[in-house]
């Protein structure tokens, strides 16, 4: 069963009529987690606060556990939970009163969903009686989950909820989804790491407002088209230029110790890693390795909104 | 760019040790940083790093230990090191609600350029950035990306000797995060020294040496290749991660 749906959902901004959302569409399966993948401006936030009904949509519609977002906001309300990317918590309250705060709200009790949230608590319960604006980043986002937990939404939306987070907070936090996960809790979450895009069940890649590709990672790193090379030389500067000169050359950037560079599909591997390796000694480069490289998402992601920046100059 | 250590020292580090009570934020941070070099500063939250990068902005006295940031001490020069170094955060880098010509030219005439160097500056960094058509927008209107990239043009519009560049990419996307990179190994083509710290683990591979922070102290200090040959790792996420996870101190 589906718990989310996206029909043509459109949202537009101000008198300069700037589209945010731009017609789309998707399906979220119950008990699914799911990634919205994009950077700034993508209009993943814009997204989130319609389908936790704090926004109303201009265009197509939506639902959340079946209910509309614009005709049962109610239901919908008291079903989700929602950790917004900006802070939104009580800085003047303290980490207890800020729970308790929240179970009142819905009704409950920290008591009663205690199990759901303990795993996450204990970490920060040493200094439960510290303000809330008080906290580290780790501590705001460990507090913000267990907020938006303790009323046991059965759909969870985490808006960039690992944005200027270490990669070993990040891991943990990865961790903590999964087990949220493993309790039939639908999981939407947005983030601009893509390597994070490779734990989720299913992402929608998005830029301005649409979206590229949605599909499983592995699927989409599958569907890449072009034949990928990892490069690495003497000089990181000089080896980007050159492959950006390179007459072959669809695609070229850094990536980690290595550069990446995208050819045309259907050529001979070794015979073009050769040449592309004597090209670049030629350029005065030195300890050249050209190899094939394997795309994961960051690779698809760069191609997608490439091409699509491309379209829209034309 | 591979013989650093012939080149001039531009940041140089001895004992260098900040506390808060018993709390001892940073504790005696030795390195040194030669001109030009790009050098990533890591470290998980918490680690130290903000503590550190305010002392060698000068912005911040240290509690015991030495260093001179382009030739200049930082106890007794804090303002020479100011007018020598740029700096940008992720938090803080441009005034949201003045233009891009506006940002450009207020930082201008706060780092005391003449008009004419001003006029010219300006019409650099917008045709760099290809900003021609948002000149006169406000910040406020640019994408994250656009800004990140601006705020870099405009925190080196002085020719610093050195440049503080406190998590520059964070939630930016792959592909305006390596025309930021882009803008940084050019700078530092020109010898601008680039300090930079970074959540992303392939922006590490991107300098030329990086240390790494635990608990207030440097625990490893050396090129992305030696790294990862001295932890056994694959890459330097792998190698964070071995260093980062010994971690004792809370993240308060």
């Amino acid at each position: 069963m589906e718990a989310i749906t996206l029909n043509a959902l459109t949202k537009v901004y101000g008198k300069e009529k700037t589209v945010a959302v731009n017609e789309v569409s998707f399906a979220v399966e119950k008990g699914e987690l799911f990634g919205l993948i994009g950077p700034d401006g993508a209009g993943k936030t814009s997204i989130f606060r319609m389908l936790t009904t704090v926004l109303l949509p201009d265009g197509g519609s939506a639902t959340v556990n079946g209910f509309d977002v614009e005709k049962d906001y109610k239901q919908i309300r008291s079903s989700v939970g929602y950790m917004p990317g900006k802070f939104s918590l009580y800085p003047d309250l303290s980490i207890e009163e800020n729970l308790n705060f929240f179970a009142t709200v819905f009704n409950t009790t920290v008591a009663e969903n205690y199990d759901l949230i303990r795993d996450i608590y204990v970490q920060i319960e040493p200094f439960k009686k510290r303000r809330a604006g008080k906290l580290s980043g780790g501590m705001k986002q460990k507090l913000a989950l267990c907020c938006a937990l303790i009323h046991k939404p059965t759909v969870l939306f985490l808006d960039e909820p690992t944005t200027g987070v270490d990669p070993v907070s990040r891991k943990e936090f990865w961790e903590m989804l999964k087990r949220l996960k493993a309790q039939n809790i639908t999981i939407v979450v947005s983030t601009p790491y893509m390597d994070e895009a490779a734990l989720c069940d299913r992402i929608a890649l998005m830029q301005d407002g649409k979206i590229l590709s949605i599909d499983a990672p592995e699927n989409i790193s599958k569907a890449y088209p072009d034949s990928l090379f990892a490069v690495r030389a003497d000089h990181m500067y000089a080896l980007l230029n050159n492959l950006a000169r390179y007459e072959k050359t669809l695609n070229s950037y850094a990536f980690g110790e290595y550069a990446h560079v995208a050819l045309q599909s259907g050529i001979d591997e070794a015979v073009e890693s050769a040449a592309l390796k004597s090209w670049l000694e030629s350029a005065g480069l030195k300890d050249v390795e050209v190899q094939p490289a394997t795309p994961d998402i960051e690779d698809c992601f760069i191609r997608l909104a490439t091409v699509h920046q491309a379209a829209v100059i034309k | 760019m591979n013989d650093l250590s012939n080149r001039a020292i531009s940041i140089k580090a001895d004992l260098l040790t900040k506390r808060y009570g018993d709390f001892i934020a940073a504790d005696a941070l030795s390195f040194e940083v030669y001109k030009g070099e790009i050098f990533g500063f890591l470290g998980a939250n918490g680690a130290g790093k903000t503590t550190a990068m305010r002392m060698l902005c000068g912005l911040s006295l240290p509690s015991s230990g030495s260093a001179t940031i382009a030739g200049f001490d930082i106890y007794r020069e804090t303002e020479k090191i100011k007018k020598n170094i740029g700096y940008m955060s992720q938090k803080f880098s441009l005034y949201e609600d003045l233009t891009v010509l506006e940002n450009i030219r207020f930082y201008g005439g706060i780092y005391g350029l003449s008009d004419g160097a001003i006029k010219e500056k300006s019409e650099a960094i917008i045709a760099r950035l290809g900003l021609q058509s948002e000149a006169d927008k406000l910040v406020s209107a640019l994408p994250l990306g656009w800004k990140q990239k601006l705020a870099f043009s405009v925190a080196i519009l002085h020719q610093p000797h050195i440049v503080f560049l406190d998590e520059p990419t964070g939630g930016v996307d792959p592909v305006t995060r390596r025309q930021f990179w882009d803008l940084i190994y050019e700078a530092a083509e020109e010898g601008v020294t680039v300090f930079v710290t970074t959540h992303y683990m392939d922006e590490a591979e991107y300098c030329n040496r990086i240390s790494i922070m635990v608990d207030g102290r440097i625990e490893a200090l050396d090129t992305p290749h030696n790294l990862k040959q001295q932890f056994q790792a694959d890459s330097m996420d792998d190698v964070f991660y071995k260093l980062a996870r010994q971690a004792k101190r809370v993240d308060l």
